[in-house]
């Protein structure tokens, strides 16, 4: 098999090959020389119709899907479960079979449901990418991650990344640490024990209940949001608690034995999880994250929309 | 193939003396080694450097919805500024002119050349779309199943042109 034939859908990095992570890497380069032309658009998506299907609040993703499609010349829907037929009661199936029956060709999806994106394409013929589902994958998010590594350091292989904070809500984390591992890095995690996942340790990855240790081991930290609108329960005492403990603040990183990259999601709890000076700094490369975003969303959408869909697997009609 | 990039590059002086900056653009593959050896041959006689350019015409395809799995795409890098400039796209072979379709589209979104010049090592005719080449190495008469190669030994270990009658059906 073709290293970047992805087959018909993005669910998640932990069914993805070491050669097709690569492989998507490989395809983001080149993209990044199409968001600087001076028109910065290119026609291999001309004619294909993408529906971006967002059921949770998303600001920074849907819009790097959306300049990735335009950037390809892809034709784009914007649908928010806000407003739409999912406020009288449809099913995700439902909404999803009505968008296709309208000839649309992928569906981008952001769910509050851990399993949304494997569900809708199990049953659906369009390609399906997950833009975060629950608190199970965020895979554009990791590829971005590791691209953003893979610029800065020259390759991901014996990199000691270790991810800081909420792990517990958090997709990003999970798409990391699939990511990271099949790629070869060493990940750790570090966080409140409220916050980490009761068997995480069985990933394969270290874990430090102290920050000040995790800042000794690693090469680059992926600071999380803390997603305080998941907390329905006392997972930490405070948010001035929490920063006192576990925030990365410039005063830890300086008694770090080498400057550590630092990655952050988005969007900040600046003063929570992360220090402004921090974020800000000389070693943060946040900025370049948001852009490589784009690049890797196009390479994912190039290599998906160019596939033969296995329709054997896909419900509905033929 | 040393002899005939010789006499390229001379007419390609000759083509381009009329004035105004001249940028040689090699299309991914090995148009790009073409006008890595080009540029020296050109140079030498101008006095004075080239600008240059490499050129990915994968996303420009117009067979891109048909086949699959994706093509490998390659790096772009163009000049700034191609308004006025006399764009020469370098190219190994040229056959159907659906290439250089893309690569005239491509250029296009970069800028406004003056004028655009195609040079191409080996024209084996079989053209579908209304394309010429300006400056052409070699010619060869070939049929739509025969198969036409340039290597370079940047990238394959050798210089030479093969071609091979029937290889495909």
């Amino acid at each position: 098999m073709n290293a970047a034939d992805l087959g018909k859908d993005l669910v998640g990095l932990e069914p993805l090959s070491a050669a097709q992570i690569t492989a998507i890497l490989d395809t983001a380069e080149p993209f990044k020389e199409v968001s600087e032309r001076p028109i910065k658009k290119v026609p291999a998506l001309r004619g294909k119709t993408i529906v971006n299907l967002f059921f949770e609040p998303s600001t920074r993703t849907r819009i790097s899907f959306e300049f990735a499609e335009k950037r390809l010349s892809a034709d784009t829907v914007n649908v928010q479960a806000a407003g739409s037929s999912v406020s009288k009661g449809e099913t995700l199936v439902d909404t999803a079979r009505n968008l296709e029956a309208m000839r649309i060709d992928m569906v981008v999806i952001r769910h509050g449901s851990s399993g949304a994106a494997q569900f809708l394409g199990q049953r659906i013929r369009s390609n399906v990418i997950n833009a975060g589902d629950g608190t199970h994958e965020h895979p554009t998010q990791g590829l971005l991650d590791l691209l953003t590594l893979r610029d800065r350091f020259g390759k991901i292989a014996g990199l000691k990344v270790c991810i800081v904070g909420d792990v517990l809500h958090s997709r990003v984390a999970r798409s990391n640490i699939w990511g990271l591992t099949k790629l070869g890095a060493e990940v750790a995690v570090c966080g409140p024990s409220t916050l980490l996942p009761s068997h995480v340790a069985d990933l394969g990855v270290t874990v430090f209940g102290r920050v000040e240790e995790a800042i000794q081991w690693a090469d680059a930290l992926n600071v999380l949001r803390l997603q305080l609108e998941r907390m329905t329960a006392g997972f930490i005492p405070s948010l001035r608690e929490y920063n006192r403990v576990f925030g990365v603040t410039s005063e830890r990183l300086s008694r770090a034995p080498k400057d550590l990259l630092i990655l952050h999601p988005g969007p900040m709890n600046r003063g929570v999880e992360i220090d402004s000076d921090v974020a800000d700094g000389p070693h943060s490369v946040i900025l370049p994250q948001v852009t490589n975003g784009v690049a890797v969303r196009m390479a994912v959408l190039y290599l998906l929309a160019g596939g033969s869909p296995d329709w054997a697997n896909a419900g509905g009609e033929a | 193939m040393g002899r005939v990039l010789v006499r390229m590059a001379s007419e390609l002086v000759e083509q381009t003396a009329a004035g105004g900056p001249v940028v040689l653009v090699g299309i991914q593959r090995r148009g790009v080694q073409l006008a890595d050896r080009l540029a020296p041959l050109i140079e030498s006689r101008l006095n004075a450097p080239l600008k240059r350019g490499t050129l990915d015409i994968t996303l420009y395809r117009d067979d891109l919805q048909a086949i699959g799995p994706r093509p490998e795409v390659r790096e772009t890098r163009l000049p700034p500024d191609l308004n006025g400039a006399t764009v020469v796209i370098v190219d190994d072979v040229l056959f159907t002119g659906r290439t250089i379709r893309a690569a005239l589209d491509e250029i296009a979104d970069f800028g406004r050349p003056r004028r655009v010049l195609l040079a191409v090592l080996v024209d084996r005719g079989g053209r579908e779309l209304p394309i010429a080449a300006d400056i052409t190495g070699l010619a060869v008469a070939s049929a739509a199943g025969d198969h036409v190669a340039v290597l370079v030994s940047e990238l394959d270990g050798e210089d030479a042109v093969d071609l091979v009658r029937g290889a495909a059906p």
